[in-house]
């Protein structure tokens, strides 16, 4: 979901860190001392609308979602709602289809992939934006496109331009002497073919990320390192690699957390097929819930529920991250 | 001598990358004009040489109910997410509750849970409550996108405003209802444009809770238009591309208008500086 990339703001996050961690400053605490009641209620008078919105509307879908998971629900009792317990059935049945183990390796390879294409492709381009040339506001600015494009406009370009008979992409190809490419309607090159799209969507935020890392390092760096006469290649492996990699890191972690949950791209692309060769856990969610005229909401929660579990992991790592940058 | 030419080379280089990666974006627009019968042509025509509109006239024949759906959906998702998130961001950065850092914890781990199982979680409760297919239904499950970000981004801006303002503010006689309203929320102008940008944004290009919560009733927004095109008439391409084209404008506006609000969404200050 577009939603693939809304960045969390890191910077938020540390005040946010900070205001746990860090002792309140005097002035504020002697306020507090002054009327401390009145202003806790106010305070939590503002808050309270989105306290009730977080449990209602987050809180409340995900224990919806882990109790999906532990029934037995059939379309009857879904709506009935006195599906019988089941404990961890689901898991077992998630983890004994034999979709599960495709399912994981296409996730863990569309990730893989994808950071790293995104990454390197990102930092690249960071770097030549970086030397300020005319135009090059402009230029960065019109790559940000694929990232604000609705994800359905996206999937459904590439679709086209990937079709195997009037795709563009195969005329191409073929105009230099390779053979079409079957590229969403075979197993072999089905989880390429949404790799490369993605690829393409996340691209830009790892562009600008970057590239605003790149901003905050000092141009004195470079000059000195000019005089000493080490050349373009040298002066990026020793000066711009080194001094970017908290930004690197943040910019993988956030790009790992919102790539597990790809679901638009490959699902209208290619719906995880043929054959299961593009399916990936939010695809294999999706599908088994919503995918068939007989849903399976109690599988299809409980593979959903891995992926939280995977999210969460990394996020919090990310978040871990972030807070010891926040105080180094 | 060397000065010049080298930045002409980089600005053909930064032309060309560009050129590159707008391709698609080019050969939506391209195939949006293309006459049904060209459309299988090999090689495929790099410019629409004979353009039609028939395409547009799909759009307007067939996608326009989903568009406005779109719309309100849109606005929709942007009052409610300001009308949530401003009042939070003004307690957590200026008022101090106790509490206030699990909340913002709270909001950063909410933005890492899968849309996917968030519409699942969504649908269950929908189906209980007679909200499937319904439009304000559809507005609280898209403004779940954008919610924690809004939280995050005004307590960041409003941080910044001078806590002596709201003191005299204070010496005034105003209560903390007043104070956010007359002092805080005028000074935060740019937090409200950068959240409702990216709300409306998310919302109008939100698939995952349209295709669970509103498949298949009277009111689908322009995603799902879109996407049963593709699935129904497969031949179609140009009228396909046509609604993709015109479900983009609104990133268009976005972009011409409200770059420099963009950048700031995206970066937010991802470096610390």
């Amino acid at each position: 979901m577009k939603q693939t990339t809304h960045p969390p703001d890191p910077r938020l996050l540390d005040r946010a860190g900070a205001a746990t961690a860090a002792p309140p400053p005097v002035r504020t605490a002697s306020r507090r001392r002054r009327r401390p009641r009145s202003r806790q209620w106010a305070a939590w008078a503002f808050l309270a609308p989105v306290t009730l919105y977080l449990a209602l509307f987050y809180a409340y879908p995900l224990y919806r979602n882990l109790d999906l998971s532990l029934r037995n629900y059939t379309v009857r009792s879904f709506v009935q709602g006195d599906a019988p317990f089941t404990g961890l059935a689901n898991y077992r049945k998630v983890f004994d289809d034999p979709t599960f183990g495709p399912a994981l390796t296409h996730t863990v390879v569309f990730t893989a992939v994808c950071l790293l294409f995104q990454y390197a492709i990102g930092l690249a381009l960071a770097v030549f934006f970086n030397q300020n040339f005319k135009l090059s506001a402009t230029l960065r600015a019109l790559f940000l496109v694929p990232w604000l494009l609705p994800l359905i406009v996206s999937a459904s370009t590439w679709s086209w331009m990937l079709n195997s008979d009037s795709g563009v992409v195969n005329s191409l190809l073929g105009a230099i002497g390779i053979g079409p490419v079957n590229w969403l309607t075979s197993p072999e090159w089905s989880l390429t073919s949404v790799i490369i799209a993605n690829i393409w969507i996340g691209v830009p935020f790892n562009l600008v990320v970057l590239y605003s890392g790149l901003q905050s390092i000092p141009t004195s760096l470079y000059e000195a390192a000019a005089l000493d006469g080490a050349s373009a290649w040298r002066r990026f492996w020793s000066i711009t690699f080194p001094l970017l990699r908290p930004v690197s890191a943040i910019t993988l972690l956030l790009g790992l957390v919102y790539t597990l949950k790809v679901f638009d791209i490959i699902w209208i692309m290619t719906k995880g097929g043929p054959a299961d060769s593009s399916t990936t856990f939010a695809t294999w969610s999706y599908r088994l819930g919503f995918g068939n005229l007989l849903p399976a909401f109690g599988p299809g929660a409980a593979v959903g529920n891995l992926l939280v579990v995977a999210a969460l992991v990394f996020g919090l790592v990310y978040l871990r991250v972030q807070r010891k940058q926040a105080l180094s | 001598m060397t000065g010049i030419s080298r930045t002409w080379w980089k600005t053909t280089t930064g032309l060309v990358l560009t050129a590159l990666m707008l391709f698609p974006v080019y050969w939506m627009i391209n195939v949006s004009f293309t006459r049904d019968q060209d459309m299988r042509k090999s090689p495929p025509a790099l410019f629409p040489v004979h353009g039609t509109l028939e395409g547009y006239r799909a759009v307007l024949d067939q996608q326009l109910p989903y568009l406005g759906t779109s719309l309100v959906i849109g606005l929709g998702t942007v009052l409610l997410t300001v009308a949530l998130a401003a009042p939070a961001g003004y307690a957590l950065a200026k008022l101090r509750p106790r509490g206030g850092g699990l909340l913002s914890f709270l909001f950063l781990v909410a933005q890492m849970i899968p849309g996917i199982i968030m519409a699942m979680g969504f649908y269950a409760i929908y189906l209980q409550l007679g909200l499937l297919q319904s439009v304000p239904g559809l507005i609280v499950a898209d403004s779940t996108l954008a919610v924690p970000f809004a939280v995050l981004i005004f307590t960041a801006f409003m941080s910044g405003v001078p806590g002596e303002l709201l003191q005299a503010a204070q010496m005034d006689g105003a209560g903390p209802l007043r104070t956010f309203r007359s002092v805080v929320l005028p000074m935060s102008r740019n937090a409200v444009v950068t959240v409702s940008l990216f709300a409306f944004l998310w919302s109008w290009s939100d698939f995952v809770f349209a295709s669970t919560l509103a498949g298949g009733g009277a009111h689908e927004p322009i995603t799902l238009g879109i996407y049963h095109y593709i699935g129904n008439n497969n031949q179609e391409w140009n009228a396909i591309m046509a609604t993709a084209v015109v479900a983009s404008l609104p990133a268009a506006v976005i972009l011409v208008l409200a770059q420099r609000y963009v950048a700031a969404g995206v970066t937010a200050g991802a470096v610390k500086d």
